[in-house]
């Protein structure tokens, strides 16, 4: 069954079914319902990784090196697992931009360079266009091998006219299902919903036949993945493929392989077109980062059980082992399988080549022919009305123009050594992007300058030692250019450059086109600071996963007509579809009516964008331009919006900081303007205070004079006794006139104080001596307890004998009549001389004990009721004691009596100085 | 039958003056030393005037006023606050209080006299 008809009959099945996916893809998307808005599909696009070189060539490498085969998806791996965030900010950066080409991703970085775009567009194009050739062999020679059953060997092909050559209408075919897809409409994000779900179908198809093909394999042909290397043991020369042996024990080829592939991944045209362009939601990358290594995983796992049992099965028979996925199952006789996995490494080509020439044909559309043409023929393009048919034929052209330039490289080249070992160089040649893309995305100092010196340096150096050594190989150069140098310059050996030896030909391009891509990089972007284009677009890539970046349109100003600017648009997307997306954005904006719309920067940055999407970022620049008055910013001018939005994180942390900084000083002013009102209060309170104790007095003289001066008459008794209070409360008025004015005196430091050697036995004698008629009258005893002599303090005698008068008079105040007893008692203590009056009155309340010294705040409750006295007393007399140094207590236990206790420090009297 | 009077105030020689002030206008008066017995005296002979103190012991002016405000019992009595702190907010504060009247210490007595007459009138 496995004749040419049949064959060609299945894989048209296959691709109608492909193109049948794509079309209900499409119309799901059209119909708004996306079939591809699922993290899976976008894990299972991702794997338009693995190619023919991956299904066929794996079990090939493997055969060579044994586990060698690994790096180029350990890479991978390592980048979804650990490179997350940089693909995240790939997407974000991509989508915000409208980004649709990795070439276009680079030009717009640098200022929207067309120069920039147009190399990387020519780098990729020299870098992939091999790696498209290598999949048109192996669909073409997988189909004649299988056409050839039940012979092991395909014919050596070659010599036939291109229109008998199978491969050519191959190219054509997948040229013809390419522009279906790829080109049906100028979408303005660019995604082609249909190609992505067809693809998804392409990996699962490939991993389902490969994995057919290893379960036939290990479980068919051998009785399991244990008996496999059992037996591969058994044999010396399969042995050591089982082990990482001392030939895979390079480790810097290790090393290279999986940095590169970790780099194929994120910068291959097709990867950038899945993983970036057609993403259609962040969140699916989560699932991806794990999804698409476990593809990979999966993929390899019967790898080195195929290539084991290929080598056993055929040894001796000369058949390549690139092949074996295909003639093991036919040499089994398993026709059937034997077209699944020939459908399965179509699936694998055909995906790839897809993909990677819609990426390609968008960036020689974008970044290559529409930059060329608006130069040159810029007048008559202008003219145009529509160019949006020139543009999808332009796109139309270029994936004939690829698929064509791969099937020339496949009919050049044809088993040379150049395409087979393509894979790793067109790896090599899209990782020279690396550069200037990470630097890009976190460097802002890289200019246009150094990033197209670095891709210049790098590409130049990959042609030099990897381009050109895979054409001596192929015959196309002297083999001398290999052996001896260019000209005989043994310092020059492509692949032993100035003399490095001891690497693989990957490493060793790696090395020296690394080295000089990012030295150059980084060397001529420090040689002058960014221009303002540069500097905005490099704060909308540094900066894409803060939320405070500056949009597009903050870095753009001047006047545009929206008439023209919509005209503009329409040219590349067609009129109608220009007017919706105008008309949706002037929705966006409130306004009715598109015609109303301002011609500010804002509507000139969306009219940008959207020919960004059709025509690429550096072109939309300049057709904007064209029909926009721009006044250019100076570069300091983009530094202050720049500044202005990166330094607003930081002005926040500081507003944050001094805002703290504000609530600490603010409850600083508050409490100490509490403590002022506090103080104004007291102040308040004392005058308060001093009023009501002044008019008290003064109420009941007044009361009395009036009394008696309205009625004579007042019987003589009464008379005395009115008179009798008017004395004793003028007495009591001039008593606290006397004491206000002592305590204001003593308060601001006014009062002369008279400081001399005092004894205060004698001062405690006397100030008795004065009160004892008070005590004779209320029959209150007193006694003194005082010792024969005690030393001398320094201070004022008369303010001293204030003091203890008052505390007796307090004393013999609250002392019970008749029955009261009061002790005065004097004595040496550590820190002085202390005089101690108690008393056994009622006592006074712990919570008073305090209270009782401050002014107007006298003791006594309705027990001893309004207690005489003008409430100054104890604060004077501590007062007076403060200043010599001492302390004026009351201890007490209520019930019990009181014991007011002042101590006056003995070191005073030494160096006599009062405080 | 004559008019009842309390007088409640902690200075003793002014309880002396207005008690005799009142008492030669021919009214009935008894007298409160602090703020809880003017409030027990209030409530248990319910006199038509207070002459009420506003700085006594154990409750002040204000509160005793408040108190006989605040119960439904008591709304006949007559409050005329006296005090030595004449600041106006004070004159306010028993103003809002419910006071009928409110007189500065130290005060004319025929001022009073007329006063307590006007609120008994």
């Amino acid at each position: 069954m496995l004749q040419s008809p049949v064959v060609i009959s299945v894989s048209f099945c296959y691709l109608a079914l492909l193109f049948a996916v794509a079309y209900w893809g499409d119309k799901r998307a059209d119909q708004g319902r996306s079939v591809i808005a699922n993290p899976t599909i976008y894990a299972l696009s991702m794997a338009v990784y693995c190619t023919t070189w991956t299904y066929y060539g794996s079990v090939g490498r493997a055969a060579v090196s044994g586990v060698g085969f690994l790096p180029i998806y350990l890479g991978p791996t390592l980048v979804m697992a650990l490179g997350g965030f940089l693909i995240l900010k790939m997407i974000r950066t991509a989508k915000a931009n409208r980004i649709t080409s990795i070439a276009d991703f680079i030009a717009s970085r640098y200022g929207k360079s067309q120069l920039l775009g147009g190399l990387v567009t020519i780098i990729a194009v020299i870098g992939i266009v091999p790696y498209i050739a290598l999949q048109l062999k192996a669909v073409s020679g997988s189909y004649d091998l299988i056409v050839g059953y039940p012979a092991l060997i395909a014919p050596k092909e070659g010599g036939q006219p291109v229109f008998a050559d199978t491969t050519f209408y191959i190219a054509l075919i997948l040229a013809a299902f390419t522009i279906l897809f790829g080109t049906r409409h100028l979408d303005a994000t660019e995604r082609h919903e249909g190609m992505v779900a067809a693809i998804a179908l392409e990996s699962v198809v490939k991993l389902a036949a490969f994995g057919a093909v290893g379960l036939f394999v290990t479980y068919g042909l051998y009785g399991g993945i244990g008996d496999i290397f059992q037996r591969a043991m058994a044999e010396p020369q399969l042995a050591k493929l089982t082990a990482v042996a001392a030939e895979n024990r390079n480790y810097a080829t290790w090393f290279s392989l999986t940095f590169l592939a970790g780099l194929a991944i994120l910068f291959l045209p097709r990867q950038f077109q899945v993983t970036v362009v057609e993403n259609v939601s962040e969140a699916h990358l989560k699932r991806a980062i794990w999804l698409f290594p476990l593809y990979l995983l999966l993929i390899n796992l019967f790898v080195l059980p195929i290539a084991l049992g290929g080598l056993m099965q055929f040894a001796g028979q000369g058949i390549d082992a690139d092949t074996f996925v295909l003639t093991l199952p036919m040499s089994a006789q398993q026709e059937v399988l034997a077209l699944f996995v020939f459908v399965g490494g179509l699936s694998a080509a055909t995906g790839m080549v897809i993909v990677e020439t819609i990426a390609l044909s968008t960036m020689v559309c974008n970044d290559l022919v529409m930059p060329l043409l608006l130069r040159t023929k810029a007048l008559a393009l202008q003219r145009e009305r529509d160019l949006s048919g020139l543009l999808l034929a332009i796109r139309r052209g270029a994936i004939v123009v690829i698929l064509l330039l791969g099937y020339l490289y496949f009919r050049l080249a044809g088993d040379a050594y150049a395409l087979v070992g393509i894979g790793l160089i067109s790896f090599s040649a899209v990782a020279q992007f690396a550069p200037a893309m990470i630097g890009g995305m976190y460097w802002r100092g890289g200019t246009r300058d150094g990033a197209l010196a670095g891709l210049l340096a790098g590409f130049a150096v990959w042609t030099y030692t990897l381009l050109l050594p895979s054409f001596a190989k192929s015959g196309w150069l002297p083999a001398s250019f290999l052996a001896e140098g260019p000209f005989g310059f043994e310092m020059l050996k492509p692949q032993h450059l100035f003399g490095l030896t001891g690497l693989d030909e990957i490493s060793h391009c790696l090395f020296w086109s690394f080295g000089a891509n990012i030295t150059t990089y980084i060397v001529v972007s420090l040689l002058r600071s960014p221009t303002a284009a540069e500097a905005s677009q490099a704060t909308q890539f540094v900066d894409a996963l803060k939320t405070t970046r500056p949009v597009g349109s903050a870095l753009w100003r001047g006047s545009a007509d929206p008439a023209e600017l919509i005209a503009l648009v329409g040219r590349f997307l067609g009129p109608q579809r220009a007017e919706d997306a105008f008309a949706t954005y002037a929705r966006r904006r409130g306004v009715a009516d598109v015609k109303r719309l301002e011609a500010d920067a804002d509507l000139v940055h969306h009219a940008e964008s959207l020919l960004t999407g059709a025509i690429g970022s550096a072109s939309a620049r300049a057709m904007v331009a064209s029909v926009a008055k721009e006044e250019p910013l100076s570069l300091p001018e983009v530094m202050n919006i720049l500044d202005e939005a990166s330094q607003l994180r930081t002005y926040s942390r500081e507003l944050e900081r001094k805002s703290r900084e504000l609530e600490a000083a603010t409850s600083e002013l508050k409490a100490a303007n509490d403590r002022l009102l506090e103080v104004d209060r007291l102040k308040d309170d004392f005058m308060a205070s001093v009023s009501h104790e002044l008019r008290t007095p003064l109420t009941s003289i007044r009361a009395f004079s009036e009394i008696l001066r309205d009625d004579p008459r007042t019987a003589l008794p009464e008379r005395e006794r009115f008179l009798g209070i008017i004395v004793s409360e003028t007495e009591r008025l001039t008593r606290l006139v006397n004491q206000i004015l002592d305590m204001a005196k003593i308060e601001s430091g006014n009062v002369e104080w008279r400081v001399e050697d005092v004894d205060l036995k004698a001062v405690v004698e006397q100030s008795a001596a004065a009160t004892s008629q008070l005590f004779h009258d209320k029959g209150v005893t007193l006694t003194l307890d005082l010792p024969p002599a005690v030393a001398a303090v320094r201070a004022d005698r008369d303010r001293l004998m204030q003091v203890v008068i008052n505390l007796l008079s307090n004393a013999v105040k609250f002392a019970p009549a008749q029955a009261g007893r009061v002790v005065v008692s004097l004595a040496q203590v550590p820190d002085g001389l202390s005089v101690t009056v108690a008393d056994n009155g009622p006592g006074i309340r712990r919570e008073d004990q305090e209270v009782i010294f401050e002014r107007f705040r006298q003791g006594g409750d309705s027990l001893t009721g309004k207690p005489t006295g003008t409430g100054l007393g104890l604060p004077i007399s501590r007062k007076i004691v403060e200043y010599f140094g001492g302390r004026l207590w009351v201890e007490s236990e209520p019930g019990v009596g009181a014991a007011f206790i002042f101590v006056l420090p003995l070191e005073n009297s030494r160096n006599g100085t009062p405080q | 039958m004559s008019k009842k009077i309390l007088i409640a105030d902690d200075e003793q020689n002014i309880v002396i003056s207005v008690e005799f002030l009142m008492k030669r206008e021919g009214y009935a008066v008894s007298v409160a030393a602090d703020g809880d017995e003017a409030l027990a005296k209030i409530r248990a002979e319910k006199p038509d005037l207070v002459l009420l103190d506003v700085m006594m012991p154990k409750k002040n002016g204000f509160e005793v006023c408040q108190d006989v405000r605040s119960d439904p019992a008591l709304a006949g009595v007559r409050i005329l606050m006296l005090t030595a702190r004449g600041r106006d907010t004070e004159v306010a504060k028993g103003m809002a209080l419910g006071a009928d009247g409110y007189m500065t210490k130290p005060f004319s007595t025929r001022d009073l006299v007329e006063k307590v007459r006007e609120l008994l009138g």
